[in-house]
């Protein structure tokens, strides 16, 4: 006997948003889940962990900006390899605001975001209109080329960089200023997306000629996401430059473009969530895997291999999907 | 009787490299009337239609809308002030829902400042619009993604994007290319609505027969150079136009 997998759309009316959500459990643990556990989560875990993965949890929180970053840029039609960029300039603006002028940290963060994003949108400005491959090839290089920049004309400390920044009040702070942020940024910048702001954002992506066609400058639109991604991208470097109490070329380095495409990648693109779920996995088993030394970066990639070939699509698309369709298996007819 | 103009074109010449897709063209479209555009495959009619919204750029020539050059501006703002366009291929927002495709017409400058509406507003609008071009309301067709619609319903959507813009002249290109007869019937009266609502319509069609039912006027085109203006049956027993349809005798 053949059995074949059915699937059934559910009905439109019958999807959660509406009081239908408290029809059965089912509709109330998926409406609530995704909302509770992030913010629930990320609030308690700093006070039941150590010191050490603390700091881990840190670095989730700021993978997890730069991957909504991201995927906010992904989703108006522009794949950055570059969030390095982001991350990098943010980090020297606080960093010179700090080291020449002592502005103090609560200042110079969110002056090294608002002036990040603008710095970084004017130096994309330029290549807005190239579409695909072509933009990204330039977001991953100007990085690469601001690091020479900095070693070849020793501005900004040069190779040594620039240490001595004061450090935010206390870990609790840290941990806590990135958190609020970054769930702020989730949920903020998710709503958006579902606005009609966010579907023409959206709609750049898929068919811009459709979006111009509309009468809308598509420009402008691109600009505005590259300025959201990009302060959110500085914000991340800002912050960690108070947190290591040092700003140097490594925050243009590669790990910081790459990382957050693999973790959009693993939680499933377009929906933010999907983005913050990978930096929740990738980093803690990133560190977890460094007992195996050298072996580390040969296991993490089988895991990212694996997990590619076994859901594509991504972890939260794929809960989506089961959710929003019935599946049964029925007898194949003869 | 004096008419008002309001889309004219002047000289109007584009080449792609060494192919000169438009030659010297010149045509008026006068207001509340529909324009038939027709000719060969190949014809330069949706080079027209490019060069009217400047989706392409002219290489010479000039193109006004109501009485001012509008050769220079880039294609939101002359969709901005008052003409919009359909595709021939249609290429709708696949995963969206059929209505929340319209979204985005709506929230353009020009819709917004004519129709107004605050966010969720805007799903009741697109609905209604819908509703006006063949979207049952009581089915669930405007709910569905556009990506499982049938062809039928893609054209209507994408006559109901354009429009949500609010118009003075529409331009639609191939319309009804790829519809059956039965579609097609239902799909002229609400072009005839729009007509009566005094919007000017230019009609680009491969379908004679549907399309000199409707057409006040109508010129052909072949390789680029205009053959023909006029009437739609004077036109069609013109020996140019007879010569390009048919071919010539040997």
């Amino acid at each position: 006997m053949k059995k074949r997998k059915e699937r059934i759309d559910r009905g439109i009316k019958a999807r959660s948003g509406d009081i239908f959500a408290l029809s059965s459990y089912r509709e109330m643990i998926y409406l609530s889940t995704p909302r509770l556990v992030p913010i629930i989560g990320f609030l308690i875990l700093p006070l039941i962990l150590g010191i050490y993965w603390q700091k881990v949890l840190l670095s989730v929180a700021v993978f997890a900006l730069l991957a909504i970053s991201w995927d906010i840029l992904a989703q108006t039609g522009m794949v950055s390899l570059g969030q390095a960029l982001f991350f990098g300039v943010g980090a020297y603006i606080t960093g010179a605001l700090n080291h020449y002028w002592g502005v103090p940290p609560f200042i110079s963060i969110p002056i090294a975001t608002i002036m990040g994003g603008i710095i970084c949108t004017l130096m994309l400005l330029p290549v807005l209109r190239l579409r695909g491959i072509y933009f990204s090839m330039v977001t991953m290089i100007i990085p690469l080329m601001l690091v020479r920049v900095i070693e070849a004309t020793k501005i900004f400390g040069g190779t040594e960089g620039l240490t001595g920044m004061t450090p935010l009040p206390s870990r609790w702070v840290e941990v806590y200023l990135v958190i609020g942020i970054m769930l702020i940024c989730l949920f903020g910048f998710r709503r958006m997306l579902d606005s009609d702001y966010g579907l023409v954002l959206r709609g750049i992506c898929d068919n811009d000629r459709s979006v111009t066609n509309a009468g809308i400058n598509i420009y402008w639109y691109k600009t505005q996401a590259l300025f959201i991604a990009s302060s959110i991208g500085a914000f991340a470097g800002a912050v960690m430059t108070h947190v290591y109490m040092f700003v140097g070329m490594p925050v243009f380095a590669l790990d910081y473009s790459m990382f957050p495409i693999a973790a959009v990648v693993v939680g499933g693109p377009g929906t933010l969530a999907g983005a913050t779920l990978g930096a929740c996995l990738l980093v803690p088993l990133s560190e977890a895997l460094r007992g195996f030394g050298g072996l580390r970066i040969v296991f993490y990639g089988i895991f990212l291999v694996v997990f590619t070939v076994a859901i594509p699509e991504g972890i939260f698309p794929y809960i989506q999907r089961k959710y929003n369709q019935f599946e049964r298996w029925v007898e194949v007819d003869k | 009787m004096n008419q008002v103009k309001i889309l004219e074109a002047i000289k109007i010449n584009k080449n792609f490299g060494g192919v000169q897709a438009v030659k010297n063209i010149s045509f008026e479209v006068n207001k509340g009337e529909l324009l038939g555009v027709i000719g060969p495959n190949g014809s330069g009619k949706t080079t027209l239609v490019n060069l009217i919204t400047q989706f392409v750029r002219l290489s010479s020539g000039s193109i006004k809308f109501k009485g001012k050059k509008i050769d220079h501006l880039p294609p939101h703002k002359i969709i901005g002030l008052g003409i919009s366009r359909t595709f021939q291929m249609v290429r709708p927002f696949y995963k969206l829902p059929a209505y929340k495709n319209m979204i985005i017409p709506l929230y353009s400058p020009r819709a917004r400042s004519l129709l107004g509406g605050k966010y969720g507003d805007r799903d009741a609008m697109a609905l209604d619009l819908l509703e006006e071009v063949g979207f049952e309301r009581d089915s669930f067709v405007a709910y569905k993604p556009a990506g499982v619609l049938p062809q039928g319903y893609l054209k209507r959507l994408e006559l109901a994007k354009a429009i949500s813009l609010q118009p003075d002249l529409m331009i639609l290109d191939e319309l009804f290319s790829g519809l059956s007869l039965a579609e097609v019937a239902s799909i002229v009266p609400i072009v005839e609505k729009l007509l009566q609502k005094g919007i000017s319509i230019i009609m680009i069609e491969h379908r004679l027969k549907e399309l000199f039912k409707i057409a006040d006027r109508v010129i052909v085109l072949n390789y680029g150079e205009k053959i023909a203006d006029g009437v739609a049956q004077d036109v069609m027993e013109s020996e140019a136009v007879k010569n390009a349809y048919l071919g010539t005798e040997a």
